[in-house]
């Protein structure tokens, strides 16, 4: 394995990602959105949903040589409560890099892992949801909850920009767009 | 005058475990652990139907899923007095010891090494003199001076991009690393090689699980994969060959690889046999059932005293009372009241999770975690407890995997090392790669009883549980790769009236118990070097011996804090 980068004929591949421990409020935000997103879109081939809790090197299979990856994750960024942030480009590498988190073994390492062995994403998009709560509960809060409908949106919008044809499903997938 | 160091978070593990050591002369004269998160989860399942527990227990911990997921329906199983179908037992087992293997491979590679292993310096070794190395110690194929060539040739191109960082604490250059450059270059190859292999032991818990990282598979009663001889929307023959084939994969990389980089390391290390010895009472159960009911294992456990072979005694079935009756803990030291104060310990059916934070106090209350003990003694558990207790047992394929590793180590480092050298840690660490050994056979041998069992014809993998009305009470334990984990559920009802888990980094990173004896941890560390209280590597080498797991692994990214070693002087 010499570790190089997907050969660019290879049929191009994605994924969602929800991250985070959904017995714990809003930190189960990334993987309670991707849940819903996958009720609510049609995603097309080749795009996986994976919902990685708080799990590290077990994901590492799916998230090597991906031409894009797309993280929803519970982040505190120093914005008020409920605020939904999207990074890329420049600002996503500094989300992995900095030893953030009290979750010590998680994404970090796993990205940190690709870049070594050079499989590391084509391109990274980081959609977090600033908590309201982390106390232990198996519901997000009423305010978490509200900007659901945002979230899915930039999950929407993450997916066009790189070139992703995601339609709503019929039916109930229209009010939550 | 003694110097406090302050390591918040303590990196690299999962959760949020933080340390504190009193420095004297170099050498720590007192320590401290601490959880710092509340792990108040079993409240989520009071009032719950016993039959979901298993699905919200595997996640508390985003490292131990399929370990809470067993231990759940072992307890509700124990509850109803439910006899399993064998080949739901076997397919069990098979997503046990594939999910240790990975456990423990990724635990050695990819999280503890960095505290032996000196990257940066691999830059200096000369490739052909490594692979002459490492082929002296092993027939292991990865070994050629090619493979160890274009190794350093990657090791350098990264380290070039400045992304080396992304090591977090990486201590490069620290005192305390001990290896040639040749060393290290042979453990930064064989860390990329363990990338690969480990991914056969996390496709063989997905196949049988339905999924990875949360298995799907597990049911009370059973597990819900259908076996077939034929049909291909099930666990097919076929699709179980290929299993067999990511297990011998596995068996040649622990075998010939994992159990070669320890002894070799352990033997450049030879003063941490030393060091981190603490406590010496390990308490570890049998696991791998070989009948429905849990009373024939394939790998034994139970409690050993005074760090002596002789002194132990076995735990023989799942509904072992002398397991059952030993348990209980303290909160003394810990965030929590009882009703009956804080001089009681309490047994898990009896537990109370009532928190009650102070700040932390030296002397009183300073962690989350609670204080367990075994028949009124702390204990530590963990590969070295499992490994002590089948010796004890004369377990062979445990016995010839220690012999051959202790004889391994002595060859290298020109002296004889004994069974004394494993109550440390770099002991602890010389017992997982053991135990990885024999879990790996095992794997290959539950793998043969499944498949034949099938050409017997018996395809059963559930027996469906029912619920009388009125109390039931149960427990169940599991050797999980950080040591015994025990689950204990009360069901009124068929509702949870109760519920607790004790976990495998409670029983070692506890703070002091009632009567103030200290945790595994924190009797480990007393005595430990310190060369330089800016870089604490030692005192994370004793932690991370042990693999630490802090299950209550909150998740939250946290962009306005760096800092991770805070250092006070006083």
């Amino acid at each position: 394995m010499s570790g190089a980068p997907a050969p660019v004929e290879s049929p191009r591949r994605a994924v969602l990602l929800g991250v985070g421990n959904i017995l714990l409020t809003d930190e189960g935000v990334g993987v309670r959105a991707v849940e819903r997103f996958g009720e609510r879109y049609v995603l097309p081939e080749g795009v996986e949903i994976l919902d990685g809790g708080t799990s590290a090197m077990e994901m590492l299979d799916e998230l090597e040589n991906l031409d894009l990856l797309v993280v929803v994750d519970c982040v505190r960024v120093g914005r008020p409560p409920a605020s939904v942030v999207v990074l890329t480009g420049d600002e996503v590498p500094a989300f992995f890099r900095q030893r953030l988190s009290p979750h010590q073994v998680g994404l970090s390492d796993v990205f940190a892992t690709m870049l070594l062995t050079g499989r590391a994403p084509q391109a990274i998009v980081v959609i977090g949801v600033q908590p309201v709560a982390i106390e232990l509960s198996m519901s997000l809060t009423p305010e978490v909850e509200a900007v659901m409908p945002e979230v899915l949106d930039a999950i929407h919008a993450s997916f066009e920009a790189n070139g992703y044809t995601v339609s709503p499903r019929q039916g109930e997938a229209r009010e939550a767009a | 005058m003694s110097q406090r160091i302050t390591i918040d978070p303590v990196t690299r593990i999962e959760g949020h475990l933080r340390v504190d050591v009193d420095v004297k002369d170099g050498f720590v004269s007192k320590a401290w652990s601490s959880g710092q998160m509340w792990r108040g989860v079993e409240n989520i399942l009071i009032g719950r139907d016993p039959r979901d527990a298993w699905a919200i227990t595997q996640r508390i911990c985003g490292v131990c899923t399929t370990v809470h997921a067993i231990c759940s329906v072992r307890a509700v199983e124990n509850a109803l007095d439910l006899e399993l179908p064998v080949n739901a037992q076997y397919i069990r087992n098979l997503i046990i010891l594939a999910h240790a293997v990975h456990d423990h491979i990724v635990h050695f590679y990819h999280l503890s090494a960095l505290d032996w292993v000196d990257v940066v310096s691999a830059l200096k070794a000369d490739p052909d003199k490594a692979s002459a190395l490492a082929e002296s110690l092993s027939s292991w194929s990865g070994n050629s001076k090619h493979e160890f060539r274009k190794v350093k040739e990657r090791l350098a191109g990264f380290v070039s991009t400045g992304q080396l960082g992304i090591f977090t604490n990486g201590y490069w250059g620290h005192p305390a690393m001990k290896l040639p450059p040749e060393v290290n270059l042979l453990a930064v190859a064989h860390y990329l090689q363990a990338l690969e292999v480990q991914r056969h032991a996390n496709k063989i818990v997905s196949i049988l699980g339905s999924k990875t990282p949360h298995i799907q598979n597990v049911a009370v009663g059973g597990v819900s994969n259908p076996l077939a001889v034929d049909s291909q929307a099930v666990l097919t023959v076929e699709r179980l060959m290929a299993v067999k084939g990511w297990i011998d994969k596995l068996a040649d990389f622990v075998k010939n690889v994992y159990l070669v980089d320890v002894a070799a390391i352990g033997a450049f290390y030879a003063d941490w046999t030393t060091y981190g010895r603490g406590i010496v009472e390990y308490l570890s159960v049998p696991d791998i059932p070989l009948d429905g009911k849990g009373t024939k294992f394939a790998l034994p456990g139970g409690f050993l005293t005074d760090g002596d072979l002789k002194k132990y005694t076995s735990i023989k079935s799942f509904d072992d009372a002398y397991f059952r009756d030993g348990v209980s803990e303290a909160i003394k030291h810990s965030w929590y009241e009882y009703k009956g104060g804080d001089a009681v310990s309490l047994h898990p059916y009896d537990g109370e999770t009532t928190p009650k934070y102070t700040d932390f106090q030296d002397d009183g209350k300073y962690s989350w975690l609670k204080s367990p003990t075994f028949y009124g003694k702390p204990a530590q558990v963990g590969p070295l407890s499992r490994v002590l207790a089948m010796l004890a047992e004369g377990h062979e394929p445990t016995v010839k995997y220690a012999t051959e590793t202790l004889d391994r180590v002595s060859s290298i480092a020109g002296a004889t090392v004994g069974l004394e050298a494993m109550h440390s840690t770099i002991g602890r660490h010389a017992a997982r790669a053991i135990s990885c050994a024999v879990q790996v056979d095992e794997l290959a041998n539950q793998w043969d009883l499944l498949l034949g069992n099938m050409a017997k014809g018996d395809l059963k993998t559930f027996n469906r549980p029912t619920f009388p009305k009125g109390e039931q009470r149960g427990f169940g334990f599991h050797e999980a790769p950080r040591g015994m984990l025990s689950h204990w559920v009360v069901i009124e009802d068929g509702k949870i009236r109760n519920y607790q888990c004790v976990v495998p980094t409670t029983w070692n990173a506890a703070p002091r118990n009632e009567k103030d004896q200290p945790g595994a941890y924190e009797a480990c560390l007393t005595g430990n070097p310190v060369a330089d209280p800016e870089q604490p590597l030692e005192v994370l080498r004793t932690v991370h011996s042990f693999d630490p797991c802090l299950a209550c692994a909150v998740h939250v990214l946290d962009k306005e804090n760096e800092s991770s070693v805070t250092v006070t002087a006083r």
